[in-house]
């Protein structure tokens, strides 16, 4: 079967404005809101286009986390991925972690892409997927703001520094995407109703045969250092005058 | 005992990109650093010689080989691992190339990445931002771990020129996959300088309102010698290219001088500028949030201001 997986992750909503804990052992996330990361959106909604599109029979949504990520599986079934794996665990899950348990379910999934965000926004990190590739031994187009597939083929294009970058990648492949990719769609009700009932596989992260590897410490957190609020200028004399005293213009 | 640090060079194919010199400084941070720069290429004589200038680097490895026409990390990452081996650090800037290609190495070396280092505290111990630049992490690798990292070209400077490292070739055994093509690229073509390691940029928000009015921002970047940025929301809106996009998932800068015209200012664009020497603003709204980190912030129609501003500047040369 032709089948996409999708890997998702839940972080503290786009929206909330983040704070680090007093005590600097990490970030508030007590009552704070949490979300799919929006960019592994945008990868589901690839993987839904793509099927939809024919090219593909079967989205697999899954995640790595503690007990309350099914949250964010059911909205991703309600999106409209046909199944959810769960691997559970409360360890902290590093990148390289993370693609050898996504290593694990490709072995069994056997898709013909799997696709993921191009980072997620609460470690910023950026990293999984190409480790995923790496260790697949597939290629990888990372920061695909387009992708077509041909046959045994995609092209991807690719937002790169230097402009807009096309490559052709062999199936199977990694993707990550890039904001522009295309704009997901939002849940209806009835489809949050039909969700309950797909299925969601959960799993012990040890069951997979991976260990949650704990190698880089995170010894604490702290806000960043604030720039000053500098000088309201009242029109645009005042402007270059202020421009030319620091030598600007 | 000498820290052995291998950075991969990013480049044109003819010219050493500034990132590479920004991620020297980088490691010269670290004690008793000894560096090596790795240059993958088809013929990497001219980008070897430019690297080799780089102060305080040791040592050039050029690695030639017909499949680095065009930066491929599936193509890269094989050879640089094998190189990886006799090295403690290997370092690749946080631009789309370092940021592509070095977990696809460090993974193949079972160790490690640290994204976006800031700043150094000891040779285990890097800050680097998270959330958006929201919080400042301190995170530590245990003493002999290999550590893969992606150094934010906007918080270092580029080490300057003077050096006289000793270049060698390099042919490190791997097999390079075909299952990567590259294709196209498609780059605006414009003289004006590059974003990411521009010393001016003028930048514009949602607030240019079409991409015929964000036409206006050439004219005075042209005027100032600077390159043109853009919001998240400019870019989606179709009036910039995706390439000029400023911000947390775009591009990080700390240019001299960063000049926003009509851009409110969300978090995700301010952790792309906020190392930016000195911040402009001009919005209409003078309760914009992008005021509270601006040095001089006019609260103004950009339409008058630009023109304006223009005029003032011609008027002064």
């Amino acid at each position: 079967m032709k089948r996409i997986l999708v890997s998702i992750k839940r972080v503290v909503d786009y929206n909330v404005r983040v704070r680090v804990k007093p005590d600097q052992s990490g970030v508030i996330t007590d009552g704070v809101k949490m979300s799919i990361n929006p960019f592994d959106e945008i990868a589901l909604e690839e993987a839904l286009r793509i099927k939809e599109r024919g090219l593909a029979e079967e989205v697999v949504v899954a995640t790595i986390g503690p007990a309350d990520c099914q949250q964010q599986l059911r909205t991703a079934l309600a999106m409209g991925a046909d199944r959810a794996i769960h691997v559970q665990t409360d360890a902290v899950i590093e990148p390289l972690t993370a693609a050898k348990v996504l290593l694990k379910l490709v072995e069994r999934e056997q898709p013909i892409l799997a696709i993921l965000g191009k980072q997620a926004i609460d470690d910023d990190s950026s990293q999984t997927g190409q480790m995923l590739a790496a260790l697949w031994g597939r290629p990888q187009a990372t920061f695909a703001s387009k992708v077509e597939l041909d046959g045994d083929k995609a092209r991807v294009t690719r937002e790169i520094d230097a402009g807009l970058e096309t490559l052709e990648v062999d199936l199977p492949a990694v993707l990550t995407t890039d904001l522009r990719l295309n704009e997901p769609r939002y849940v209806k009700l009835p489809d949050i109703m039909k969700a309950k009932k797909k299925p969601l596989d959960t799993m012990d992260l040890g069951a997979l045969g991976v260990a949650a590897e704990e190698r880089v410490k995170l010894l604490k957190f702290e806000p960043p250092a604030q720039r000053q609020k500098g000088a309201m200028v009242k029109d645009v004399q005042e402007l270059f005058d202020a421009l030319k005293k620091r030598g600007l213009v | 005992m000498t820290n052995k640090i291998l950075i991969v060079a990013e480049h044109d194919g003819a010219k050493l990109n500034l990132s590479t010199a920004k991620c020297v400084t980088c490691a010269r941070a670290i004690p008793d650093a000894e560096i090596t720069i790795a240059v993958f290429a088809v013929d990497g004589a001219a980008v070897a010689q430019q690297a080799a200038a780089v102060a305080g680097v040791a040592h050039v490895l050029r690695i030639d080989h017909a499949a680095h026409g065009h930066a491929l990390a599936s193509n890269i990452a094989p050879q640089a691992a094998v190189l990886a081996a006799g090295y403690g650090y290997v370092f690749g800037p946080s631009t789309t190339f370092g940021k592509d290609l070095m977990p696809r190495i460090a993974a193949l070396l079972d160790t490690p990445q640290l994204s976006d280092i800031m700043a150094l505290e000891s040779a285990t111990r890097f800050r680097r931002p998270i959330y958006a630049g929201n919080a400042i992490v301190t995170a530590e690798i245990p003493a002999g771990t290999k550590l893969v990292a992606t150094i934010r070209t906007a918080s270092f400077e580029a080490a300057a020129g003077g050096g006289s490292a000793a270049i060698s070739a390099a042919t490190p055994d791997a097999e390079l996959p075909s299952h990567t093509r590259f294709v196209s690229l498609s780059a605006a073509k414009n003289d004006r300088p590059d974003l990411q390691t521009a010393s001016r940029v003028v930048s514009g928000g949602r607030a240019l309102a079409s991409a015929e009015n964000f036409k206006l921002l050439y004219g005075l970047a042209d005027k100032l010698g600077a390159a043109v940025g853009a919001s998240r929301a400019a870019v989606d809106a179709g009036y910039a290219a995706s390439d000029m996009q400023v911000g947390q998932t775009g591009k990080i800068i700390a240019p001299e001088l960063y000049m926003a015209f009509g851009i409110s200012g969300a978090i995700q664009h301010l952790t792309g500028i906020k190392d930016a020497r000195t911040i402009v603003a001009v919005n209409k709204d003078a309760e914009a949030p992008i005021f509270e980190i601006a040095d001089i912030g006019l609260a103004g129609d950009l339409f008058q201001v630009i023109p304006e501003l223009e005029r003032l500047i011609a008027a002064s040369k």
